[in-house]
């Protein structure tokens, strides 16, 4: 062999080892980085059934769902028409209040705020529905951001009605 | 190391320092030669060694005590507090000890910014430094988690949540970073194991950062280069070394009136309420060291450029050795720069305090115009200066402001005279 052929040759081994030592070096690594997912014990704490039999019209409650604060709000009349009113184009995340609250009686909605994680406070702020204290961010009546730093609307989770009093969450 | 070579008296000293060069190591340490004229800015250094090392020690202790879990690690703090022996000193002085670890690293940051210690040949190790300061934010950051109070909780809420401002895979990685949906028991366990890891990481680059130190040598205050092993520099030891220890004597002083005196005025009070995820405190605010940098992060109106801004106000840092465009190092020459020097200070002390405010109404316009002029200060002004400004003349040695002086070189010609035949031969 000539010392071109032996030299390609050389360097042809030399990539084809880096590149296996590459994705040998990448497997070993990646179970030290995804055990810090989400394990299967957390996984598995995701649906929650929530009660909402004596839940007053104007009132919220807070229960916790994968360890987030969820707001279940029985909205009344006026704060149904506010939320629906409200033209899109005011919006900084435009959404229609029906498309948000399936039964428009019941906003459920993760009780973190879209800026940094804080729980926003109920029936507070220029919009009459949330205010979070951290940024000051301002939410209305269907959790729709208003004002402020927060750059999303409220989230919705996956729900859904069991039954006339009950609420499967996730 | 410009020494020459360092060879053992005993045959076995030699011995052993042909195989493991550690006394010569030892005999550069004592031997190394450090400018007559530094100041007590310089003591920072050795004091910054001293709370390391005090951290490491207390850190060490209490996790012979604490829980890290959700149910115990509040309990665990009380208790420490409460009942194990001396654990509310120990406690007391970790804690304390992560503020006055900042204090002193400030000032020895602008030590740095002062006398142009940054600029060649000393470039990376300011680079190494600023990593060691991010190193120690993160590490104090989570260190404030563990007693899983109120702040704690939401302080880890707030933060780990910038990493949501990230486009596409901002969601993914702090799912990642709390191991769940929410700050949680994952959370607070991964936060105690790397709290315990940093500290080491910190004591490697410490020894970079000196190792680096040690090859061009101390910069001073005068800031031209200083002749090696000529009568410009004295012998580590004992001359620095009885400075340092002095200076450090007086910071622990300090130290200790906190520790004993105002043990939790650096803190803050909700953290003596137990975390609860369903409640956020009317106002959230992290520790003192960091609320110039959390001040930048609300001056912006929005959320990924408020996250941008901060780490950038940090990142610029290891940009400083090129973008300040001036030869001369010191301060005490560039009569413009002096005066920003200080204009810069006054400027971080003042975000340091619109922090702490809600960020609104005046606060919230003197957030943005400090912003503005911290990044002015470095991307503006400094190359520009460096340009234009007029600097004095600088002297031939680091002796001549001192021995310049009318009469002073007399003065010291009569002492140095009056000990004749003792050893104080190098102002003759």
């Amino acid at each position: 062999m000539s010392n071109e052929i032996k030299s390609k040759r050389r360097n042809f081994l030399f990539t084809a080892t880096y590149a296996i030592g590459a994705v040998g070096i990448g497997s070993a690594i990646w179970p030290l980085i995804d055990q810090m997912n989400p394990d299967s014990s957390v996984k598995a704490l995701s649906t929650t059934e929530v009660d909402i039999s004596s839940v007053e019209p104007g009132k919220t409650i807070t229960v916790l769902w994968k360890g987030k604060p969820i707001f279940i709000k029985r909205r009344t009349n006026k704060e149904i028409e506010e939320a629906s009113q409200v033209n899109l184009e005011d919006l900084k995340d435009p959404e229609k209040d029906s498309v948000r609250a399936k039964n428009p009686e019941w906003l459920v909605m993760v009780g973190v705020c879209t800026h940094l994680g804080c729980v926003p406070l109920s029936d507070k702020g220029e919009y009459g529905g949330w205010f979070c204290p951290c940024h000051g961010s301002h939410y209305d009546t269907s959790g729709r951001i208003r004002k402020g730093p927060a750059p999303k609307n409220l989230e919705i989770p996956k729900y859904e009605f069991v039954d006339g009093n009950t609420i499967k969450i996730g | 190391m410009s020494e020459e070579k360092y060879i053992p008296k005993s045959k076995l000293a030699q011995w052993f320092d042909s195989r493991l060069p550690i006394l010569s190591l030892a005999h550069h340490l004592q031997a190394y030669p450090t400018p007559k004229n530094l100041n007590y800015w310089w003591t920072f250094g050795g004091i910054l060694t001293f709370c390391l090392i005090t951290q490491i020690v207390t850190g060490l202790v209490l996790a012979m005590h604490y829980v890290a879990h959700v149910d115990h690690a509040f309990e665990s703090i009380e208790h420490i507090m409460r009942n194990v022996n001396y654990g509310w000193l120990i406690r007391y002085v970790h804690a304390n000890g992560a503020s006055m670890f900042f204090l002193a690293v400030y000032i020895h940051i602008f030590r740095s910014l002062y006398y142009g210690s940054y600029k060649s040949p000393r470039e990376v190790i300011w680079i190494i430094g600023l990593l060691i300061y991010i190193l120690m934010m993160a590490t104090a950051f989570m260190g404030y988690v563990l007693p899983w109070g109120q702040m704690s909780f939401w302080g880890a809420t707030v933060i780990t949540n910038l990493f949501t401002a990230i486009p596409f895979v901002g969601e993914s990685i702090t799912t990642w970073l709390w191991g769940g949906y929410a700050v949680d028991n994952p959370t607070l366990n991964r936060f105690y194991s790397l709290h315990y890891l940093l500290p080491f990481l910190i004591f490697g680059l410490v020894i970079l950062h000196i190792w680096a130190l040690h090859v061009p040598g101390n910069n001073n205050p005068i800031g031209i280069d200083v002749k090696k092993n000529s009568n410009e520099t004295m012998p580590f030891h004992p001359y620095m070394v009885m400075k340092d220890i002095f200076a450090l004597l007086l910071f622990i002083t300090v130290f200790l009136w906190f520790v004993f005196f105002a043990p939790n005025v650096l803190g803050h009070p909700d953290n003596y309420i137990e975390a609860n995820p369903l409640v956020t405190p009317s106002h959230i605010v992290p520790e003192w060291y960091l609320l110039p940098f959390y001040a930048i992060l609300r001056a912006i109106p929005s959320k990924l450029g408020g996250v941008i801004f901060m780490f950038a106000a940090i990142f610029i840092l290891m940009l400083l050795p090129w973008l300040d465009t001036s030869k001369v190092r010191s301060a005490i020459f560039r009569p413009i720069y002096k005066k920003l020097f200080w204009v810069l200070v006054f400027t971080v002390i003042l975000l340091g305090y619109l922090g702490a405010k809600p960020p609104e109404g005046i606060y919230l316009i003197l957030s943005r115009l400090g912003t503005a002029y911290y990044f002015i200060h470095f991307l503006i002004l400094l190359p520009i200066l460096g340009r234009y400004e007029k600097t004095d003349p600088l002297p031939m040695s680091i002796s001549d402001p001192v021995l310049d002086k009318p009469g002073v070189l007399d003065k010291v010609k009569k002492a140095a005279s009056q000990y004749e035949g003792e050893n104080f031969g190098s102002f003759k």
